[in-house]
């Protein structure tokens, strides 16, 4: 069986990601879904020219309201491709992406959530591209080719295949398969299908068979690497 | 230029809004003004609310310090608890709902409406980084797409225009705008004034739109009784 390896520590299961790894950020915010323990020993370690793909910029939450996030340093990210690069849950302060956004330090793709989020499940499915409608007629389909199908123009766009996805779970079992607590699953289960590596943080790891097949989210196929981490993120 | 008349308080453009919902609606409401809807929908109505982050069924906020289910959010980022019958899903799937047209109605804020029905509410000009988040996928998926905003700016800019001047979140499919003076339907041919606030004329709602303004002929007073 495919057990899958538990590591000792966050900063073991990242320890591979090299310098110019593309690395997809699971969850939705900074405080929901999001892996901030992987992400912490990323923003801990020493990996440089770093493309993270996410809803938002690579922050984590901290649970302290005097320091409410911690960042992977723009330094050592060439480019976020993401759709919420000015995020409200930076106004306790502003993200230093913001001013590498603006100064053109770090390089922003910004790309509409649902497209976003397709482009990493078709990356998954082995499917390189699709047409949406989203975007059609604004600047999201600068540079992309548009075509009609059925009287409607929709726009190409390409998939997504990380090197690496971080995901946050609430549970694994022993051969990584996943269950997510509540709205806290969001791009974990696209990202997980998308990435070459999937390394994912769970709360819980137990005994294959005691999730019950039918209540599996993310099938263990994808996922490579586990980490537990003990207590709930803020 | 200002008109020195009473204007609807964020609510009332809600509580406007809601009315529309028709029973066992599939609903995405965005952040401001469109949020308000869901306090203004009664539950017995069957309406459904969709969170694009993943969440179908959204009931009650939940009280932050008070968290009764955690990590259950709508996409703002506020907790709620899900209404019996609620359905979590990812965010390929979340958006599979979005752009398939399975929801009846979304509703959105906005900067600027143009008369062919563009919508920009994702960001300034001027400012170095926006946040388009989930708003091009709902407003180009969304089967009717209703705008609820102020009618003008703070500072008195009107925000319905022959041509929208700020970045397009997506173009022709805005099919109602709700602001705290007027109803307008965006047709074929146009903009259609079809209700005004009490005590509003249909000159002074033209004065404070950019774009050209049809009247309907059943033009009526907007119903402010719940």
């Amino acid at each position: 069986m495919a057990i899958r390896p538990v590591f000792d520590s966050p900063e073991e299961a990242v320890s591979d990601i090299f310098d110019g790894a593309s690395i997809a950020l699971g969850g939705f915010s900074a405080a929901l879904g999001c892996p901030i323990n992987l992400l912490r020993a990323v923003a801990g370690g020493s990996a440089r020219d770093l493309t993270f793909i996410g809803n938002g910029v690579p922050q984590g939450a901290t649970g302290n309201p005097e320091q409410p996030f911690f960042v992977v340093p723009p330094e050592r990210v060439r480019k976020v491709i993401c759709s919420f690069p000015a995020a409200a849950t930076t106004r306790r302060g502003v993200s230093p992406y913001e001013a590498a956004f603006a100064e053109g330090t770090t390089e922003l793709e910004l790309v509409p959530q649902g497209t976003l989020a397709e482009r990493l499940r078709a990356g998954g499915a082995g499917i390189p591209a699709f047409y949406t409608p989203t975007g059609v007629g604004t600047q999201f389909e600068k540079g992309k080719e548009v075509r009609e199908f059925d009287g409607r123009k929709y726009v190409l766009e390409r998939a997504l295949r990380p090197d690496f996805a971080l995901v946050k779970a609430l549970k694994a079992d022993k051969l990584g398969n996943l269950v997510y607590r509540n709205t806290a699953r969001a791009f974990n289960p696209p990202m997980a299908m998308a990435a070459k590596v999937t390394i994912a943080e769970v709360e819980e790891i137990v005994e294959p068979g005691e999730i019950p097949p039918e209540l599996i989210v993310t099938p263990g196929i994808y996922v490579h690497r586990l980490v537990l981490v003990q207590g709930r993120q803020p | 230029m200002t008109i020195e008349k009473d204007r609807l308080p964020r609510e009332l453009i809600a509580m406007r809004v809601a009315k529309e919902l028709q029973p066992g609606y599939f609903v995405n409401l965005g952040i401001g003004i469109p949020n308000l809807v869901a306090d203004f929908t009664p539950p017995e109505k069957g309406v459904i609310f969709h969170a694009e982050n993943g969440l179908l069924g959204i009931g009650r906020a939940q009280e932050v310090g008070k968290i009764e289910i955690p990590d259950m959010m709508n996409a703002g980022g506020q907790p709620v608890m899900p209404i019996p019958g609620a359905w979590l899903m990812d965010s390929a799937e979340s958006f599979a709902i979005v752009r398939g047209g399975h929801l009846d109605v979304a509703v959105l804020g906005g900067l600027q409406v143009s008369e062919k029905g563009d919508l920009a509410n994702w960001m300034r000009p001027g400012r170095a980084v926006g946040s388009v988040g989930g708003a091009a996928d709902i407003a180009a998926g969304a089967r009717q797409l209703f705008v609820a905003m102020e009618h003008t700016t703070k500072d008195g800019e009107m925000k319905i225009v022959r041509e929208c001047t700020y970045p397009l979140t997506a173009v022709g499919v805005v099919k109602k705008v709700f602001t705290d003076i007027a109803v307008i339907r965006v047709d074929s041919s146009g903009l259609v004034l079809e209700e005004v606030a009490p005590g509003w004329t249909p000159e002074e709602v033209r004065a404070l739109t950019e774009a050209p303004l049809a009247v309907s002929p059943s033009l009526r007073e907007i119903d402010l009784t719940m």
